[in-house]
């Protein structure tokens, strides 16, 4: 028996480079003023705040230190982090709402992937002892995984194509898509290959971004005066694999199998899938067993922009507007973290009234 | 809406060495699990979740190490979070495995928090110039000498109560096997005696670098009940507060985040006098001088007398109000898992399997941790019963 929690407000920023080099505040009070106007609440209201972001992408230790700033938070607050994309934040601040010991939450993540080379400072990420050494890149990794995919036969790579321009000429109406515009597969195929068998518009587009969130209990002593839309949580699951990529099937993603099965995906009519590459989409796709109808990422996706520590939010904010919309009655949100999908994580969600 | 009881029923810890070149970062976390696990008389099969926390990423040169750990950690196929709040991490990240029993999702969780600083270089780590941030590079000594040199002005305290501490934690850590520090002679004079590094701190009144990893099975009420276990270590309260790191009216002598954090956690475990109600304490005092300054932040004290307990020598094994029972952080330092040490110190105490630093009778214990510029707070109080309130 979990207690009703709804998703109230969201703010997100996302582009190829943030101008000059903004720090973690400069980020955050403009995200937290739009939440606080699509609410009507003010910090008062919240009983919880967890962010999520890495050290690694800032390139220095305890970088979420200064983003304390930005709640202004004197009198202090009730406060806690993730190094992990900032959708784990928000499953840390809803399981603090199922304690019972707090009743709202605003949940934050930041990422500037442009101060570095990301597929590189992603492939710390690996054994330290044995891969990295070896310096396996982020994209290097996936195009494995593709190609594992397209000779067991498990996709092809029209499929991947389709994937692609569906994406692009989606973000084409999202104003804060990066790259975007109507493409069709035929486009996608005449670009030269990347990281064989990956073209670039295969790969997420190396982003910068910070986005944030409030959720609260439908008890929360606030909530009559909320302004906003809701968008009710129905199910809140994540799995991690083994890190070794020899130990795990990279055709097919067991966590995400796992997590969708037990947040339960029946009846979902809109997917915001964080695929930071074509053919994950598609492994994401079969994990959960979404059926032709189910719309996929309508905002263009991670492949239209991939904000790292936010993109994962992004998708369960992203499908919180459609059903806030009132353009999904029951929608899915997912997750990604690690090396060719090692740690997935889904939401679902509904609209209520 | 209330949450469930949730207790720690298996404690394990590695011995704490400056570089543990005989495991590697898995090999070292597995010491404490395995202890953990055995503890709590639990296998792999029985945990449904794992939380982990550690200090910067930097500081052993990995990436979300939790990625590469998973096999270790016996996660693949669960769920597995990552918890980093700086100093104060350890504490963090006992409160969020707690509360995935607290609000009723898991039966069983194992946490674990390590730092394995020797793979890196962590004051490199702390070095890395950050835009539009004035740079301190004085090391976290020379950030919190003025903090304590406040304390001595504001209330009054003779300057050996720093060394009062250090020998007693010393002489503390010679009880508890697993202690980094194992220094027979250290003594006041002697203390006083070592070289003057940040005035008004001294060389033997700072931690040592440690490489270590202490792991928690916690559990739900009715696992405690199929269990075998008889001693488990009730969680009656957890908090924890932040603040920012500068702002002009911050007092970071006598924080308020760390008063909120202790005035909710006596509030939440039903404690009006926590020097009468509590037991022992193990507080997280990297520099001597922050055992009288947290016991006044705590409430053990009124500003400007905690130092006044230490004196009187209550801060003893055998004192009113014990502290660092195990010889503290300032015997045994691996950063993100100093606070889970003292979290899980706190647990033992209450089980009653302390050993050698056993204060007789605990039956409720706070466990302390913070980060930061004194700005990130987390802490538990443990019972040996049941919370009855």
């Amino acid at each position: 028996m979990t207690r009703d929690v709804a998703i109230v407000g969201f703010s997100q920023r996302q582009m190829k480079e943030f101008d000059g080099s903004p720090t973690c505040v400069e980020l955050l009070v403009p995200i937290f003023q739009e939440l606080w106007e699509q609410t009507g609440w003010t910090k008062t209201d919240i009983g919880f705040w967890c962010s999520g972001s890495s050290d690694y992408l800032a390139g220095r230790a305890f970088s979420f230190v200064s983003a304390v700033d930005a709640i202004g938070a004197l009198p202090p607050v009730m406060e806690s982090h993730v190094e992990m994309d900032a959708a784990w934040a928000l499953y840390e601040a809803w399981v603090k709402i199922q304690t019972g010991l707090v009743d709202s939450a605003l949940v934050y993540g930041f990422g500037k992937s442009s101060a570095g080379v990301l597929r590189r400072v992603l492939s710390l990420q690996m054994d330290p002892y044995t891969v990295t050494p070896l310096w396996a890149d982020a994209v290097s990794l996936a195009a494995i995984q593709a190609r594992a995919g397209l000779e067991s036969g498990a996709f092809d790579e029209s499929q991947m194509a389709d994937v692609v321009a569906r994406s692009m000429t989606d973000a084409a109406s999202n104003d804060s898509a990066i790259r975007k515009g109507a493409t069709t597969a035929d486009d996608v195929l005449a670009q030269p290959l990347y990281a064989d068998p990956l073209r670039r518009w295969d790969c997420a587009p190396v982003s910068d971004g910070a986005s944030a969130m409030i959720i609260t209990a439908a008890d929360a002593p606030g909530f009559d005066k909320l302004k906003g839309n809701k968008a009710w949580i129905t199910g809140f699951e994540h799995r991690v694999e083994p890190g070794a990529l020899n130990s795990r099937d990279l055709k097919v993603s067991e966590s995400t199998k796992s997590a969708g099965a037990a947040a339960g995906v029946d009846g979902v009519d809109l997917a915001e899938l964080h695929a930071p590459f074509s053919h994950q989409e598609l492994i994401l796709k079969d994990a959960l067993g979404l059926g032709d109808d189910v719309r996929i990422n309508p905002s263009g996706g991670a492949l239209t922009a991939n904000p790292m520590f936010t993109a994962g939010l992004n998708r369960i904010g992203e499908a919180a507007r459609q059903v806030w919309a009132g353009d999904s009655q029951r929608a899915l949100a997912h997750a990604t973290s690690g090396p060719a999908l090692q740690q997935n994580l889904v939401l679902t969600m509904e609209a209520r009234a | 809406m209330s949450h469930k009881l949730a207790a720690v029923i298996g404690v394990g810890q590695t011995h704490h060495r400056a570089k543990r070149g005989d495991v590697s970062m898995a090999g070292l976390l597995r010491e404490a699990i395995d202890r953990a696990m055995t503890d709590a008389q639990v296998t792999f099969n029985d945990i449904d979740a794992i939380v982990i926390g550690k200090a910067p990423d930097l500081f052993e040169g990995v990436m979300m190490p939790e990625l590469y750990l998973a096999e270790a950690l016996g996660a693949p196929g669960k769920p597995l979070l990552r918890v980093h709040t700086a100093g104060s991490v350890g504490g963090s990240t006992a409160i969020v495995a707690a509360s995935l029993v607290e609000a009723g999702i898991h039966e069983r969780v194992l946490t674990v928090a390590f730092e394995k600083q020797s793979e890196s270089n962590a004051m490199w780590a702390l070095s890395v110039p950050v835009p539009f941030i004035m740079p301190v590079h004085a090391g976290a000594g020379g950030y919190f000498a003025p903090h304590v040199r406040s304390y001595i002005r504001r209330s009054g305290a003779p300057t050996h109560i720093g060394a009062i501490v250090a020998a007693k934690d010393r002489q503390n850590a010679l009880k508890n096997p697993y202690a980094h520090l194992q220094n027979p002679d250290t003594t006041v004079e002697s203390v006083l005696a070592s070289q003057m590094l940040w005035d008004p701190i001294r060389y033997d009144e700072t931690c040592p670098s440690s490489d270590g990893a202490i792991a928690l099975v916690i559990a739900s009420e009715d696992a405690v009940a199929k269990s075998d276990i008889k001693n488990p270590a009730w969680i009656h309260g957890t908090q924890m507060r932040s603040e920012p790191t500068t702002a002009a009216e911050r007092d970071q002598v006598n924080p308020q985040a760390g008063r909120d954090a202790s005035a909710a956690l006596w509030k939440q475990a039903g404690i009006k006098s926590p020097i009468d109600e509590i037991d022992c304490a193990e507080i997280y005092v990297p520099f001597s001088w922050f055992e009288p300054m947290w016991l006044e932040n705590l409430g053990f004290a009124e500003p400007g007398d905690g130092w006044k307990l230490t004196e009187a020598g209550e801060t003893r094994i055998e004192g009113k109000i014990p502290v660092n029972m195990s010889g503290g952080v300032l015997s045994s330092n691996p950063i993100g898992a100093s606070g889970m040490l003292r979290f899980g110190e706190a647990a033992l105490q209450v089980m009653g399997e302390a050993g050698e630093h056993q204060v007789e009778g605990a039956k409720k214990a706070l466990g302390h941790a913070y980060g930061g510029g004194s700005q990130f707070f987390a802490m538990w109080v443990v019972g040996a019963d049941k919370p009855s309130h």
